[in-house]
């Protein structure tokens, strides 16, 4: 008896090793192939050029330009108003069924994919109030996309501090404003910059809801309005690796690198922000 | 003697959703008393504690009838509830340390009320920590984090705290139930200094706590004031036979 469990024991660790290196094997893969192809591609032109002969060759500066302003644009639409709505949330709203309601519609609205929410920048921010195909509508667009994220995760740093110090400020007569801004903020912050760089990773990274509102196939110089279309890096590798022919691989992987490159950094930043804070809190 | 009234509940009644917590409470506290109030679990006194700096009102659940006044001051009434808090402190009874320094632990309270001058704030904080008896335990290391201390230099910290907004009255809620023994006679022995300078209202488990160290006891059963007297009267010759039960072990 005691030989068999023995057995299907190690039989079954086996099984759940197997499964996570399966799980850890694509993305291996996948950096693995880009970095490989990509970084012959990778030089001071590349970076800093824009593109020549059809895009054929020259550089994707423009594109990492556009990328940063879209990026830029997000937050400053998506951060004041994530976090002042989750901080309403959590702190002020009575628990009724409005409040329950608007929490589900938050967590199903980044549940929605992300060519709903280009079609409906494009509706909104493009045709109706007449911003054209702009910075301004790809960002509102982009916001709107990562608010749920924003909220999430301010909400969930928000509730991770103790009740035992609001209740503590409270006793000692601080107002509920002064309570969530010296006894509750300081200590979500680590959780709430979390939020905001996974948001910066999802806004940088996305194509679909920059299709229809801001991206541009290709632009000689760069934006110089909010009012300007730009290029962007999803979308510019989008057309350069199926609109374009003839783009060499290297140009395409180089791009897709400095995507990747990107978006990861702003996740390892994350992370380590995250593991400090981890490290910090004692409570 | 005629006692200063420095509390008065009348016909206080408490619900939590629609259940009863305290009925028909009568009591009035005397000004510079230690008033211990002991009971079972359940029994409602720290939800009578929590009555005296509306701190109920964070529940949503919460409904009161009848009225509480502090120096003749209808508390329930349309007034500044951040006064009130400032007014009556409150000491909880697990030790909660803002994860701070010591030093800004004790401003945080003088701080949220104005007082920005370091000079002013160093007073406060020295003040209340030697009258908390922790200032020659943590003198020198003032500025390291407050989560570093024991659990007992922890509770004395909070008592610090709640002390340096100057309140009047002082409300415990079990505050020695997860210490030492000689942590809890530090604070025992800082609660009878306290008498006079501060009303003080000690809600507790351990009757022999409240024999010790209050005045006056109330016994409290079911949301009920069974008895309220002199402790030594109540703890001698009470006159509810479940108030002597309670208080010789026969239950709760």
């Amino acid at each position: 008896m005691r030989h068999n469990a023995y057995q299907t024991q190690k039989i079954a660790f086996v099984l759940l090793f197997i499964a996570t290196v399966l799980v850890v094997l694509p993305v291996i893969f996948i950096v693995f192939i880009i970095v490989q192809k990509g970084w012959h591609a990778i030089t001071w032109e590349f970076l800093t050029a824009i593109p020549k002969n059809g895009m054929r060759e020259g550089g994707i500066f423009p594109a990492i330009v556009g990328t940063v302003y879209l990026v830029v644009g997000t937050l400053i639409f998506a951060l004041p108003l994530g976090v002042l709505s989750a901080i309403y949330l959590t702190e002020y709203s009575k628990d009724n069924l409005l409040t329950r309601l608007i929490k589900l519609a938050i967590i199903n609205l980044a549940g929605v994919p992300s060519v709903v929410y280009g079609l409906f920048g494009l509706g909104i921010f493009v045709i109706f109030l007449k911003f054209g195909s702009s910075i301004l509508a790809g960002s509102l667009t982009l916001a709107i996309m990562v608010l749920p994220i924003i909220i999430t995760t301010t909400k969930e740093a928000l509730d991770s501090v103790p009740q035992s110090f609001r209740e503590v400020s409270l006793s000692l007569g601080a107002s509920k404003w002064q309570t969530i801004q010296y006894s509750v903020l300081p200590h979500a912050l680590p959780g709430i910059l979390t939020g905001v760089i996974l948001a910066i990773s999802r806004a940088a990274g996305e194509t679909a809801p920059i299709l229809f509102t801001v991206a541009a196939f290709y632009l000689p110089h760069l934006p110089q309005s909010i009012f300007d279309q730009a290029m962007a890096l999803p979308y510019h590798l989008y057309v350069i690796s199926t609109q374009v022919p003839n783009v060499s691989v290297e140009i395409r992987y180089g791009t897709a690198l400095v995507l990747l490159v990107m978006v990861l950094s702003a996740n390892f930043v994350a992370i380590v922000i995250r593991s400090k804070f981890r490290k910090m809190k004692k409570w | 003697m005629v006692e200063r009234i420095k509390i008065k509940t009348a016909d206080l009644n408490v619900w939590f959703n629609v259940i009863p917590s305290l009925k028909n409470i009568d009591i009035e506290i005397h000004e510079r008393e230690i008033l211990g109030i002991i009971g079972p679990a359940n029994s409602g006194k720290s939800t009578f504690l929590r009555c005296l700096n509306r701190f109920n009102d964070l529940y949503q659940s919460f409904k009161m009838q009848g009225k509480i006044f502090i120096d003749e001051m209808d508390i329930y009434a349309n007034i500044d509830v951040w006064g009130l808090r400032k007014k009556v402190g409150m000491v909880f009874a697990l030790p909660v340390v803002l994860p701070l320094s010591i030093f800004e632990n004790i401003a945080y309270g003088p701080r949220r009320h104005g007082i920005k001058n370091k000079n002013r704030l160093a007073d406060i904080v020295e003040n209340t920590l030697k009258a908390a008896y922790l200032w020659d335990e943590v003198k020198d290391r003032l500025d390291s984090s407050a989560m570093k201390l024991s659990g007992g230099q922890q509770q004395r910290l909070c008592l610090a705290r709640t002390l340096a907004v100057e309140p009047d009255i002082i409300l415990y809620d079990e505050p020695c139930s997860g210490l030492d023994p000689i942590s809890t006679a530090k604070i025992e022995e800082a609660m009878v200094r306290f008498k006079e300078k501060y009303t003080q209202v000690l809600v507790t488990n351990n009757t022999k706590q409240a024999a010790r160290v209050s005045d006056r006891t109330a016994f409290f059963l079911m949301g009920e004031l069974i008895e309220l007297d002199r402790t030594e009267k109540i703890f001698t010759n009470p006159i509810d036979q479940r108030t002597d039960d309670y208080i010789s072990g026969r239950f709760g």
